[in-house]
């Protein structure tokens, strides 16, 4: 008898569960956000259906504020899996020049986000999205499914679940509605990174601590990555050796102080780190808006 | 756990090293708020989970302000708020928590509250391997034990922990722990729980959770966590069951490749192994064991895998790929037991789909056997499932499928009910066994059958003939009988003679010919009918004997009742309502019964009503109640 590690179990139910959703779902896609839980999917997918190489598109809704290193890595990791990649950037939002530092983090989001990748899904027609969704990350997540229904207006209906069973999956729905499949729902930040570590799976170099320039606001750390940021008066960034625990538009992605430039040395601090994963985003601060809030209009 | 934060500060290397060698166990926790659920569920993290600042602030500040540990770490108040969700009407069936210590990684699937609390056990313990049952040691064993140690063995779940929960508050005392065992001992053995481990704890003060208390010296452990860390996983066990592996999708990247991908159920498989696929039961052998990480010499219960066969047969997704000498059973009608999971009832006759591993087909609700009390474990009569009721039912498929009894394999074994309309997961399900007797129905013939429609319908089909002279007054008892069928909510239709010759056999005179070719029209109208699910009125004179007995032969024995409507001919002349007598006799109708064309008495009627003796009403009344007598309806 050889019994499995939890690494092994977990690699083997979203593989499971991947599968379930290419055998059933009319046009699936997955969502490509170029983080580490990102870099896990896609690795998995390529597991999951080898020899044949994925068969669905990566769709990435851009908002075009990721850092430098992010798009590096979109290119790189479509260049190795042979997967397609969409790129969605809500057309309204570049007209309107939508941004942080003028809109705020929650039109930002809202508009780039939210919208760009309801408008995303309708225009492709895709019926089934894969997304990085895990349920230790937070709270709503926690009693979310694995197979998550939104209607065609992409609404998240939490008092209308269908209870999930054994690994017997219902995978139906009616014309116009729409899955959000989360396959790595059981998986905990530590098992991401340890299977990272284990799999040698590329992940964004900012992850790990560099030197690079930041500025201080409000207590989180901010990277200049580029010259569309603006200074306030007096401010100027900095060097000093930062790295992320969680990636997304450069200007509301909070840096935090470290050493850590290799994966045991990231998964050191994380275990001893006294804060949790969220704290560096901006946008689960934003107390108008919770997350649970957000998943109903349709916010991944 | 400080010894674990030393090593990982220490040694990350080694840290890392040992957390590859980690299992994952899955577990739910039963019992309700007051048994201290979420107080053992909020320990067993805190205990194991390297908790974050963050989170412990926010413990700290609500355990002060809205805590009931006095002050004290509540340890409840990790479990994020489940009351304040339930006041915004969010339904949480069930939410998931990790945590996990050196040697395992844990999920809990905690299930809250007493609201649909079956519907919401049994979706948490449908993946888990291990149940704790929660006892508050005040109390001792309450219905509500009764009823959780029942689903989980419903559940086949091997492993359960019953926590005899707040022993702080019985003095720790010993011959209390001893007498809730007893008195729960012999209750798990009628429900057939095997392995039972007894725990004196308290999650609140931390007693036998993480090690042994020394307020209990008279206990020997092991302690929650070191039970939890070493009981047997069941995908360990269900690597020594016979292999399975449902297909679930094919993979064919090229002309050179053609994989069956699936996660294996049960067993174990090795490169070159002898296989049979199911249903169809054609053998080959495994070719390779294909992964990204390279072709492996076997794969257990556990792994998702692609298999690659040495012959050109057809596999396809919902196929099971099996040891070819310990294959699953075929059936297509089975017993199963059933969890109702939904506001709308179960209904017997109707169907749903029914997903079992990666096959979905459609299954007819037949008689639903029983269902059963949960608290008193009572059979009841049924002929629904309310949301939260559970019941043994006959299954019909349209087509057969393989499986395992669910008491030998949770993974072959079980199955969900999607509604076809909504799409929603209405039920779910663990086969017992097969029924035999669907061997030789032929598949075609079980889609939504007149079995069906009758049990949707909640009464039998039949005809009741009515034959007799015309004028005899035939569609005039006919009428009334079906309107007084009607208002008894039974499904009717009537087919009058004349009203038939308007369509369908407007094209039929009265010669004999085409009389025997008006009946057996009818008789097959009323026959389809019947399949339907109707109770058919047929109102023909249908003067020969040898078309009432085709009519007869085309239904089922005790589905055709022929009612002579024995009116004299004379008096039925007398009568002579729609003036046809008068016209035959001066010669301007041929062929009229009576007349010139014979009429051939019923020998043996299941009903003989004498017009001359009784009203039409009283004539109604009197079939309505050989109907009963006869079983065909229930009340009149």
């Amino acid at each position: 008898m050889s019994t499995l590690t939890h690494l092994q179990r977990l690699e083997a139910e979203s593989i499971h569960i991947m599968r379930e959703v290419l055998a059933e779902a009319d046009k699936p896609v997955m969502l490509y956000s170029i983080g580490k839980d990102s870099a896990v999917m896609v690795h998995l997918a390529k597991k999951a259906f080898y020899p044949a190489p994925p068969p669905f598109p990566l769709l990435h809704v851009d908002t075009t504020w990721k850092f430098r290193d992010m798009y590096a890595m979109r290119e790189r990791v479509v260049r190795e899996s042979g997967m397609q990649l969409l790129v969605h950037q809500n057309p309204e939002a570049v007209a309107l020049g939508i941004n942080p530092f003028t809109h705020g983090s929650a039109v930002h989001t809202d508009v780039w986000k939210t919208q760009g990748l309801k408008q995303a899904l309708d225009k492709y027609g895709f019926d089934a999205a894969f997304g990085g969704g895990r349920r230790d990350e937070e709270k709503s997540r926690a009693k979310e499914r694995v197979f998550s229904f939104r209607s065609a207006q992409h609404h998240w209906d939490p008092k209308n679940q269908r209870p999930e069973l054994w690994h017997l999956y219902n995978t139906r729905k009616r014309k116009g509605e729409s899955i959000r499949v989360f396959p790595i729902s059981n998986w905990t930040e530590l098992d991401v990174w340890q299977y990272i570590y284990l799999q040698s799976i590329p992940i964004v170099p900012l992850y790990f601590a560099r030197e690079r320039p930041v500025v201080e606001r409000d207590g989180t750390l901010i990277m200049v990555d580029d010259e569309r940021m603006p200074l306030n008066p007096g401010e100027k960034p900095t060097m000093k050796k930062v790295r992320f625990r969680t990636l997304g538009c450069y200007p509301l992605t909070g840096a935090i102080a470290s050493e850590a430039d290799t994966l045991p040395a990231i998964i050191q601090e994380m275990l001893l780190t006294r804060t949790s994963e969220r704290q560096g985003r901006v946008i689960d601060h934003d107390a108008a808006a919770s997350m649970e809030q957000k998943k109903q209009e349709g916010y991944f | 756990m400080a010894h674990v934060s030393e090593l990982i500060s220490s040694d990350i290397g080694a840290y890392l090293k040992a957390q590859e060698r980690k299992g994952l166990l899955r577990f739910i926790t039963c019992g309700s708020v007051d048994d201290g659920k979420s107080s053992l569920i909020g320990r067993l993290l805190f205990e194991s989970k390297l908790l974050f600042e963050d989170q412990l602030a926010t413990l700290a500040s609500d355990s002060k302000r809205i805590g009931t540990t006095g002050g004290e770490l509540d340890f409840a108040l990790l479990l994020d708020g489940l009351s304040a969700e339930r006041e915004q009407g969010i339904t949480i069936d069930v939410a998931y928590r990790f945590f996990s210590t050196e040697r395992r990684k844990f999920i809990v699937a905690d299930t809250p509250g007493h609201e649909q609390y079956t519907r919401n056990m049994v979706t948490g313990a449908s993946t888990a391997d291990v149940a704790i049952i929660l006892i508050d040691a005040r109390k001792g064993v309450l219905t509500q034990t009764r009823r959780h140690s029942y689903l989980v063995s419903l559940l086949g779940i091997r492993h359960i922990a019953l926590a005899i929960n707040k022993m702080d508050l019985v003095e720790y005392s010993e011959s209390r722990f001893l007498e809730i065992q007893h008195q729960f001992q012999p209750f798990a053995e009628q429900i057939g729980l095997k392995d039972v481990r007894y725990l004196p704890i308290s999650a609140v003060q931390g007693d036998n959770i993480t090690r042994l208390s020394e307020r209990t010296p008279w206990f020997r452990g092991p302690s929650l966590m070191e039970y939890l860390e070493t009981v047997e996983v069941d995908e360990d066990r269900l690597q020594r069951a016979a292999f399975r592996l449902p297909v679930q999708w094919v993979n064919r990247p090229n002309l050179d490749f053609r994989g069956f991908a699936g996660l294996v159920a049960s067993g174990l498989i090795r490169q070159g192994a002898r296989v049979r696929i199911s249903p169809a039961g054609t053998l080959s052998s495994v070719a390779r064991i294909v992964t990204a990480d390279g072709d492996l010499d076997q794969a257990v219960a556990g792994q998702s895998v692609t298999l690659t066969l040495r012959d050109e047969i057809d596999v396809s997704r919902g196929d099971v790929i099996s040891a070819a000498d310990a294959p699953p059973e075929v059936a297509d009608q089975f017993e199963a037991t059933i969890v109702w999971m939904h506001e709308q009832p179960l209904l017997r006759g109707r169907s749903y789909l029914m997903k079992i591993g990666a096959k979905t087909v459609t299954a007819t609700i037949l008689p639903i056997k029983y269902k059963i009390n949960v608290n008193t474990l009572e059979q009841l009569a049924a002929t629904r499932l309310e949301l939260n009721e559970i019941g043994v039912c006959v299954l019909e498929l349209d087509r057969p499928v393989a499986f395992d009894p669910y008491e030998l394999n949770r993974e072959t074994g079980a199955f969900i009910l999607i509604d076809r309309l909504s799409n929603n997961t209405v039920g779910a399900g663990m086969l017992r066994f097969a029924l035999r007797r669907s061997q030789n129905v032929h598949w075609q013939a079980l889609d939504v059958n007149k079995q069906a429609h009758t049990l949707l319908n909640g009464h039998k089909p039949c005809v009741l003939w009515f034959t007799g002279y015309s004028g005899a007054g035939k569609s005039t008892i006919a009428n009334l009988v079906e309107k007084r069928l009607h208002a008894l909510a039974q499904h009717t239709y009537l087919l009058d003679g004349d009203n038939v010759r308007h369509g369908l056999n407007r094209d039929l005179g009265f010669t004999d010919v085409d009389r025997v070719e008006n009946i057996r029209r009818v008789a097959e109208v009323s026959r389809l009918m019947v399949d339907a699910g109707l109770i058919v009125l047929v109102s023909f004179i249908s003067p020969f004997r040898s078309e009432r007995r085709m009519a007869r032969s085309l239904l089922q024995v005790g589905e055709f009742l022929e009612i002579f409507v024995d009116t004299p001919l004379a008096a039925a002349e007398e009568r002579d309502v729609k003036g046809l007598y008068k016209k035959a006799r001066q010669g301007q109708l041929k062929n009229f019964t009576g007349i010139d064309s014979p009429y051939e008495a019923p020998e043996n009627p299941e009903i003989r009503i004498d017009t001359t003796q009784l009203s039409a009403e009283e004539a109604a009344l009197h079939i309505l109640a050989e109907m009963q007598r006869r079983g065909l309806i229930e009340t009149i």
